[in-house]
């Protein structure tokens, strides 16, 4: 049983801020609560999807609870030239790069596939088979380096995508490539029901070393620490000194998405001792303990995160389903005489229908 | 002008379409300084230098995953896979994402990434050098899928491929690569997604594609001197299909006999003979019928030659056809 040793950490559970010798972080008052101010907003939207697909809102949702800090420290460390590749759970990073959260819901209510263009925010678009989005971040990386950009790719995945072919090719590529990426998985324990156990008989960071690159292991969730060493990776990935295997060492403390029954497969237990490590608790714990915000802050952002719980709400209630010919809007870059007689033919029938379908 | 081999002409192609964009990039195992297993990258690295032709790691989705990330970042990458039965451990990253980008991003990304497989048997390879996976792909939507039979349709339509804002997949007929022509760089080619009627006939049609299209236009000369004037189309593009020149054809000839290498079942000819069938049906005085590989795996390469269609295959189902 992998226990999370070797971990760098800067910030206890307790909210204490502690040293470590080759990672530090140097905020200021104001970015310590911005932190804190985007883990708090990103639960929100994460509880308020939850609730939307419980009314049957949305279709299926992905939570991220427990996994803000790994993915709040790692998307504050990036660049605006920096890209993202996110798997399907990245929720958080998508909040930092000022993706709107109505973007991720639709696709999860099921009016788009993704909908969001990639090149706007330097945040891919949602990946849903596993792993497959570190190739692509190997590629764009690839391109950077051509480009001679002093800019990073920052390929997220998860302890399951680590048996993947696809990851260990990246891993492959990016080792004999040298392009600037760093990859970061954030190891939740559990790939639905299959414990870390059936992906990896070592601590998933010491992969890296067999592959011929350096691995780091963080408390995923101490978003100071995950800040930190991502900072660090992304500069040195940036400077042309290769990849970083990240492995942020945290806990899905929801269910894999609302489909899943996590009581099927993991004691209570596990989750009530993860509770205690958990990831915005310590950084309010910290702020408080530190007078580095008051009880004014602690409510305003309360009633921030309210503001965008209706935000969300209102804005899930208002979306309309898709017109059904814009199905075959984008399947090529122009319509090819085929899909255009099928469309032609499919609005002909669909008109047989004008009246009844109010 | 000399005449010129098939994979000298895509050479020459891929060669102009690097000196027209900087962007272009070819990726590939083994195409750098061997030049490819089949010489078709010769020469390119030595004159682009390695950022531009790159000998990737022996793992194919990696070759594709990585492109798209390229094709993401601006890049229009031509990937090569060695031979037709590698494409395998690429399928997911091809169908999956590569075909979806364009369509999942609501057309705000574009994957102009050509992918060129040498296809089709009858060089006496060991297994998995010898297959026709195109219908695969031509199954999948968002992509687009080529094939060429001679060297000038080789040399203009893997430039055409390489500017298409679409995903290509373009095979290239292996038995055919040191088959020569004439070519006139400066002629005007067909589009891309455009049929062409290689021989005009009036008795039968014979459809066809890559290695088999030589196989149709012998037959059709055997034919003539037989008194039977057989039209030949080269469909080219296998998706999407060119319907109507072969609609024209089958209500001017009504019998067509479509031929290719790959198996039968859910391959283009099925498909083609359903469109016909659709859309010419009262113009036929025939089943549209096939020749094609047998629904087998690819067998080795001492039963290929009765495998492959050949010239008496095709007659006899033209035969066949002029029966009814």
């Amino acid at each position: 049983m992998d226990d999370g040793a070797e971990l760098v950490q800067l910030l206890t559970p307790e909210g204490e801020r502690v040293d470590h010798p080759v990672y530090s972080v140097d905020l200021t008052d104001a970015e310590y609560r911005s932190l804190y101010r985007d883990l708090v907003m990103s639960r929100r939207v994460d509880v308020e999807a939850t609730a939307l697909q419980r009314q049957g809102e949305l279709g299926i949702w992905a939570s991220l609870l427990g996994q803000e800090a790994a993915q709040v420290g790692a998307a504050r460390a990036m660049l605006p030239q920096d890209f993202a590749f996110p798997t399907y759970r990245e929720h958080a990073v998508a909040w930092c790069r000022n993706v709107d959260p109505l973007r991720l819901l639709a696709l999860f209510r099921g009016v788009n596939l993704g909908g969001w263009d990639p090149n706007e925010h330097n945040f891919n678009l949602y990946t849903i088979v596993i792993g497959s989005q570190t190739l692509h971040a190997t590629g764009y990386a690839m391109g950077m380096q051509r480009d001679g950009a002093d800019a990073a790719t920052l390929a997220f995945f998860g302890d399951g995508a680590s048996s993947q072919g696809d990851v260990n090719e990246a891993f492959v590529w990016a080792a004999v490539f040298n392009p600037p990426i760093v990859f970061f998985c954030q190891n939740n324990q559990w790939a639905i029901s299959e414990p870390l156990e059936r992906q990896s008989k070592q601590p998933l960071y010491k992969r890296a070393l067999g592959f011929g690159f350096p691995g780091v292991r963080v408390d995923g969730n101490d978003v100071l620490a995950c800040l930190a060493v991502t900072k660090a990776a992304l500069e040195n990935a940036r400077e042309g000194n290769g990849p970083t295997l990240i492995e942020a060492f945290t806990y899905r403390m929801g269910a894999h998405t609302t489909s899943d029954d996590p009581t099927r497969y993991r004691l209570s237990s596990e989750l009530e001792a993860w509770k205690l490590k958990d990831p915005i608790e310590r950084v309010r714990s910290f702020l408080f303990k530190n007078q580095l915000a008051d009880a004014a802050f602690f409510e305003q952002l309360e009633a921030e995160a309210d503001e965008l719980a209706t935000t969300i709400r209102d804005g899930v209630h208002e979306m309309v389903d898709p017109d059904p010919l814009s199905l075959f809007d984008t399947v090529y870059a122009e319509l090819t005489p085929l899909l255009t007689e099928q469309r032609d033919t499919f609005e002909r029938y669909l008109a047989g229908f004008a009246g009844e379908r109010a | 002008m000399p005449p010129i081999t098939l994979a000298k002409a895509i050479n020459q192609g891929l060669r102009k379409a690097m000196e027209a964009d900087e962007k272009v990039l070819i990726m590939g195992e083994d195409v750098g300084k061997l030049g490819g297993v089949f010489r078709v990258t010769d020469g390119l690295q030595k004159d682009f230098g390695e950022d531009r032709v790159i000998d990737t790691p022996l793992a194919e989705s990696g070759i594709i995953g990585t492109a798209i990330g390229l094709a993401l970042r601006g890049y229009r990458p031509v990937c090569e896979i060695q031979f037709d039965g590698f494409v395998y451990p690429a399928f997911d990253q091809i169908v999956s994402q590569l075909a979806k980008m364009h369509n999942r991003s609501a057309g705000s990304v574009a994957m102009p990434v050509t992918i060129r497989i040498p296809f089709g048997g009858g060089i006496g390879a060991v297994e998995h050098h010898s297959e026709s996976p195109e219908a695969y792909f031509c199954h999948t939507a968002g992509l687009k899928v080529v094939a060429c039979s001679n060297p000038v349709d080789a040399y203009f339509m893997i430039q055409q491929a390489i500017t298409s804002p679409d995903p290509v997949i373009f095979f290239e007929p292996k038995r055919r690569y040191w088959d020569k022509a004439e070519l006139d760089t400066t002629a005007t080619p067909l589009p891309l997604e455009s049929a062409k009627v290689l021989r005009t006939g009036t008795d039968a049609t014979l459809i066809s594609y890559g290695p088999t299209v030589p196989v149709c236009l012998a037959a059709a000369a055997a034919a003539e001197s037989e008194g039977r004037s057989l039209e030949v189309i080269d469909l080219r593009s296998l998706s999407p299909l060119d319907l109507p020149p072969l609609l024209a054809s089958a209500e001017k000839t009504g019998r067509v006999v479509v031929v290719h290498e790959a198996p039968s079942e859910c391959s283009l000819s099925s498909e083609i003979a359903a469109r016909i069938t659709e859309k010419a049906f009262f113009s036929l005085q025939a089943p549209v019928l096939r020749v094609t590989g047998f629904d087998t795996p690819y067998p080795p390469s001492r039963l290929e030659e009765d495998y492959l269609p050949d010239l008496d295959r095709v007659l006899d189902a033209v035969d066949r056809s002029m029966a009814y």
